[in-house]
């Protein structure tokens, strides 16, 4: 006789069975992704030095999570321990309760430089990021598709460095989206573009993400970006006399994107974070 | 009539005006002259030779002649003037004698033949070895600490010592000095290969890992693509290679081969054989080495 809980366990491992069997067919399923007391230190002895220290926060499927902070606070180590090219030392990422353990096929990444391959064109460079397993037209189908969502139909056969800067982020972005993820990692994306590029970047960005919903992690030193594109912000930071940074402030922005760049109320939210930042606005 | 716009200095309008055009610029001040009474052959000609890079590379090919071409007629005049005794050097017009001699005979064919095969084998097995054993070593950090050492020290080993170890083991056949070539192709290759792969864009191996490339795969679509230009130059220098082993090994024991023309050459003290075989060995090394840098050239216009 069954007892009720083993009753309840069966049923949810079933589901859980059914739910990842749709997710690597469709692969197209948006994910939560946690992370737990996640500490990252490198070097060993009293060489140790802690990077990130005992971070916890759940972001929601779907959610666009800016991560800020000042330079060589752990945000990109944070984001590598999401993609699973780098191990927490302890402490676990989670995506959809089950831990990353190595590079991850739920997850893709944009890097701040496109790190393109220089001798593929832009159109083969982004089926590199189609998942394993696709099929020819499926996969052919699919870059089409995405070359015309990041506007590079015209450019598909050029190679990275017949290009702008801009372009190849785009494709670099593409890249990224190929691979279906349930989760976007975007490390500084539009960090070594120009003013102008970066604004149509996070425009981009932003209809990207209404037409395929995921679960995206952007780590930013732009507190305007944040602002713009996220549903909620986070501020890494150091405490005095503590080595490690962690999660110093969480704030939620207000208001459907595209958001009005000018707007009073963004503003107000720009020099708290700055001032979290450790930067007072006024001198500014 | 041709765009005017593709010529070099006939790009004057109406095509006048030749005289300070030419003198000004060097290059096509032949075809210049001409431009007054036959406008559009001149205009194309010169545009056959500045536009088309293929003409320029004729036109490269041809300045590079000059040296040797004036090489010839001076060593040719030195003889028939009797500067220098045929004994010592022979003319130029004696060693095509003996080249000729050697054909008609049917030997030189032979020597060059086989020389030629026993080049291409050796190089071929040290290319790949080295392809191989390099890969392994630039890919992995624990090979290259176990093993970089010791290759390091064969590496040092003059290519003659080899000679009287391959003789005794291997014996005096086309096996031991097909070995001895491919000792010599092996290490440029297994240099530039290690050392490339290691030098590949920590980025871009970071990158294809991200989207799941591992091991072979990750090897071909990133790894490799990234080394073939310096791959390609690693394989020119272990051609060289190939070619100065092929003569150590053929000097000391062959009975046919160019580094045997040599050695039997100097023993019957018939010095035009000797630079005829000099000469051949120079534009066998020439033409192989050319063929590998067309090579060379589409591969970093592919890969680079």
């Amino acid at each position: 006789m069954l007892l009720p809980g083993a009753m309840e366990l069966y049923m949810s491992t079933v589901l859980r069975a059914h739910r990842t069997q749709a997710a690597s067919t469709e692969g197209n399923q948006t994910l939560p992704l946690t992370f737990s007391s996640l500490t990252r230190s490198f070097g060993s002895g009293s060489e140790q030095h802690v990077v990130l220290r005992d971070v916890n926060l759940d972001v929601e499927a779907g959610e666009v999570l800016a991560i800020v902070g000042a330079s060589g606070c752990g945000k990109s180590t944070l984001l590598r321990a999401a993609a699973g090219l780098d191990a927490p030392t302890s402490g676990a990422v989670l995506i959809d309760s089950t831990a990353v353990d190595g590079i991850d096929p739920r997850c893709a990444v944009a890097f701040q430089e496109p790190r393109l391959l220089p001798w593929l064109s832009l159109r083969d460079n982004i089926a590199i990021g189609l998942p394993r397993g696709t099929s020819s037209a499926a996969g052919k189908a699919k870059v089409e598709e995405l070359l015309g969502l990041v506007e590079l139909d015209g450019f598909a056969g050029h190679r990275p460095r017949e290009v702008s800067g801009g372009m190849a982020q785009r494709a670099s972005l593409a890249r990224a989206l190929a691979r279906n993820p349930g989760v976007l990692l975007l490390d500084e994306p539009f960090g070594a573009l120009d003013a102008l590029t970066r604004l149509k970047m996070q425009d981009l960005l932003l209809r990207i993400h209404q037409t395929t919903p995921t679960t995206v992690l952007l780590v930013t030193h732009d507190v305007d970006e944040a602002l713009q594109l996220a549903d909620r912000v986070i501020v890494l930071a150091k405490e005095p006399d503590v080595q490690g940074a962690t999660i110093s402030r969480v704030l939620e922005v207000p208001g459907d994107r595209p958001r009005d760049r000018g707007s009073a109320e963004l503003a107000a939210l720009r020099s708290s974070l700055l001032s979290s930042l450790g930067v007072d606005s006024h001198q500014h | 009539m041709s765009n005017p716009y593709l010529t070099g200095n006939s790009a004057v309008p109406g095509g006048v005006g030749t005289g300070p055009a030419s003198v000004l610029s060097p290059k096509g001040t032949n075809s210049a002259n001409t431009t007054n009474q036959n406008d559009d052959d001149g205009r194309q000609g010169n545009a056959l030779i500045h536009r088309n890079p293929r003409g320029k590379a004729v036109a490269k090919l041809g300045l590079g002649l000059i040296v040797p071409l004036a090489l010839l007629a001076a060593w040719q005049l030195a003889a028939v003037v009797g500067l220098i005794s045929p004994v010592t050097l022979p003319a130029p017009t004696a060693v095509f004698d003996a080249a000729v001699d050697l054909i008609q005979r049917g030997e030189l064919r032979i020597h060059i033949a086989i020389s030629t095969q026993r080049v291409v084998i050796g190089f071929l097995i040290g290319a790949i070895a080295g392809l191989v054993v390099g890969a392994f070593v630039g890919l992995s950090r624990w090979v290259d600490t176990l093993f970089s050492p010791t290759i390091g020290a064969i590496r040092a080993v003059p290519s003659l010592a080899w000679v009287p170890l391959l003789m005794l083991w291997v014996g005096i056949g086309e096996d031991s000095k097909v070995i001895l070539i491919s000792i010599g192709a092996f290490f440029p290759v297994f240099t530039t290969v290690a050392m490339a792969l290691q030098h590949v864009d920590k980025n871009l191996v970071e990158a294809g890992r991200a989207f799941g490339l591992n091991g072979l795969k990750l090897f071909t679509t990133v790894q490799l693509p990234a080394v073939v230009p310096s791959v390609i130059s690693g394989l020119r220098l272990a051609l060289a290679q190939a070619w100065l082993f092929l003569v150590a090994a053929e000097l000391l024991a062959s009975s046919m081969g160019l580094g045997f023309l040599l050695t039997d050459s100097q023993n019957n003290g018939r010095v035009d054989r000797l630079l005829l075989a000099i000469v051949l060995l120079a534009i066998l090394g020439k033409l192989t080495d050319a063929i590998l840098g067309v090579f060379e050239k589409w591969a970093i216009r592919k890969w680079a």
